[in-house]
């Protein structure tokens, strides 16, 4: 129920209150702890989320060693950083290049890489992207003003199991010497997705 | 099944429209909160699986699947959750009122707040046991079965009776098609690479591919 442009909405206040009453029939059923819940939330909301990932990528960029080790096993890679768990439970990434660029989506639902990502963003969960990222990526990448040489091949990821994946992008140039904490500000959620680049440093610092 | 929620290749569906990602918030309302909570924390009940879960909103009438957000599915899904596991009668669904004599809490183990962050940071690996080996290699050509089943499957439309390459192999993994249906089995999965134009025809890009993970039942060889 698109208004304002955006696959979301304000919910209609009946919506609001369903929920609600659906929430006090599962507490005094006795099915759900309140409590639970906010745990829950704090958790997606505060504390799983993009800089995990981008700590990753970070590292790949600086350490060839672990860049090797996310290459070939990237579960064990990420869970060496402390990341692991629901949604990522067997990942993979997926690694851009002069040639490639790698795109990430879930047709049928929204599979994503919750411990290195944290939870999807809208878009990547709506129609209009799961629709068209595999029958016309060179497009979805321009509705996000990333336009590539023709030479580049695309390689789109349609994560129907339960493997997750994750896009290391390419080190921006004029980074050479960076700390990972500099490193990591450049790296987009969205680069991680494949729809975006990494920052450049000069946009980056503006 | 072939519903609404099978989106690869589907026109009209306008502009992606992104929100600028240092804009975006998380959760865009207190309801989503809580129904995305709830759903995590009844599917910690044990009652039904991840494959059940999307089974459930994918069930929806398609208009109904395309035309709601993305929560107001999640809680179309849980709902439906809720009372075929029989956690929940309809009766108490409709009048949102509990039936005393409907007492579910006894048979499930309802997690607290301190179980909470060791639930999430378990997750649930979908790898299985097996003594089979995997039938195709890397590099091996196969073509996706075309099948229509009314029930749940992973292989979408788009890639049915289409040939490609196997990529890589993934390990054995549940069967969604079958776990979805409360039949615990595995089988061996495999990234398949598409050429966009075994995909999408002669006016797809040379320059793309597209990956999908499919089973083994939903693979069959295909001669050079």
């Amino acid at each position: 129920m698109p208004h304002d442009g955006h696959d979301h909405t304000d919910p209609p206040p009946e919506l609001a209150l369903r929920v609600k009453a659906l929430e006090s029939l599962l507490i005094e059923k006795g099915l759900v702890d309140s409590e639970a819940l906010d745990v829950i939330i704090d958790t997606y909301e505060h504390k799983v989320g993009p800089r995990n990932g981008a700590l990753v990528v970070a590292k790949a960029w600086t350490d060839p060693e672990y860049k090797k080790l996310l290459m070939s096993d990237a579960t064990a890679a990420v869970e060496g950083l402390g990341y692991f768990g629901r949604q990522g439970e067997h990942l993979q990434v997926v690694e851009n290049s002069d040639q490639v660029h790698n795109l990430v989506v879930c047709t049928l639902c929204s599979c994503y890489p919750w411990t290195v990502l944290g939870l999807p963003p809208v878009w990547y969960k709506s129609a209009p992207y799961r629709s068209r990222a595999v029958s016309d990526p060179r497009a979805v990448l321009a509705e996000f003003g990333t336009v590539l040489d023709d030479g580049v091949k695309i390689q789109v990821w349609d994560s129907t199991s339960e493997v997750r994946y994750l896009v290391l992008p390419q080190r921006p140039a004029g980074t050479d010497g960076w700390n990972e904490e500099d490193l990591m500000a450049l790296v987009s959620r969205n680069s991680m997705i494949g729809v975006e680049l990494a920052r450049i440093p000069e946009v980056a610092a503006s | 099944m072939n519903g609404g929620h099978d989106l690869g290749g589907m026109h009209g569906l306008g502009p992606i429209n992104p929100e600028a990602e240092n804009e975006e918030p998380v959760f865009h309302s207190d309801w989503e909160k809580r129904v995305f909570a709830i759903t995590l924390a009844t599917g910690m009940l044990g009652k039904w699986n991840i494959d059940q879960s999307r089974h459930a909103r994918e069930r929806q009438h398609p208009v109904e699947y395309i035309r709601n957000s993305y929560y107001e599915n999640w809680l179309v899904g849980l709902e439906t959750l809720l009372l075929e596991s029989d956690l929940v009668t309809s009766e108490e669904l409709a009048s949102l009122q509990i039936d005393p004599r409907h007492d579910t809490a006894k048979t499930v183990r309802v997690p607290g707040p301190q179980d909470v962050p060791k639930i999430l940071k378990k997750g649930g690996p979908a790898t299985m046991d097996t003594d089979t080996e995997p039938v195709y290699g890397p590099g091996v050509p196969v073509s996706v079965v075309n099948h229509n089943p009314a029930g749940h499957t992973r292989a979408p439309r788009y890639a049915r009776g289409h040939k490609g390459v196997i990529n890589a192999y993934r390990g054995f993994h549940v069967f969604p098609d079958k776990s979805a249906h409360n039949d615990h089995q595995g089988a061996h999965i495999y990234s398949v690479r598409f050429s966009a134009k075994s995909l999408w025809g002669d006016g797809a890009s040379d320059g793309e591919d597209v990956f999908i993970d499919l089973w083994e039942p939903h693979l069959e060889p295909v001669a050079l």
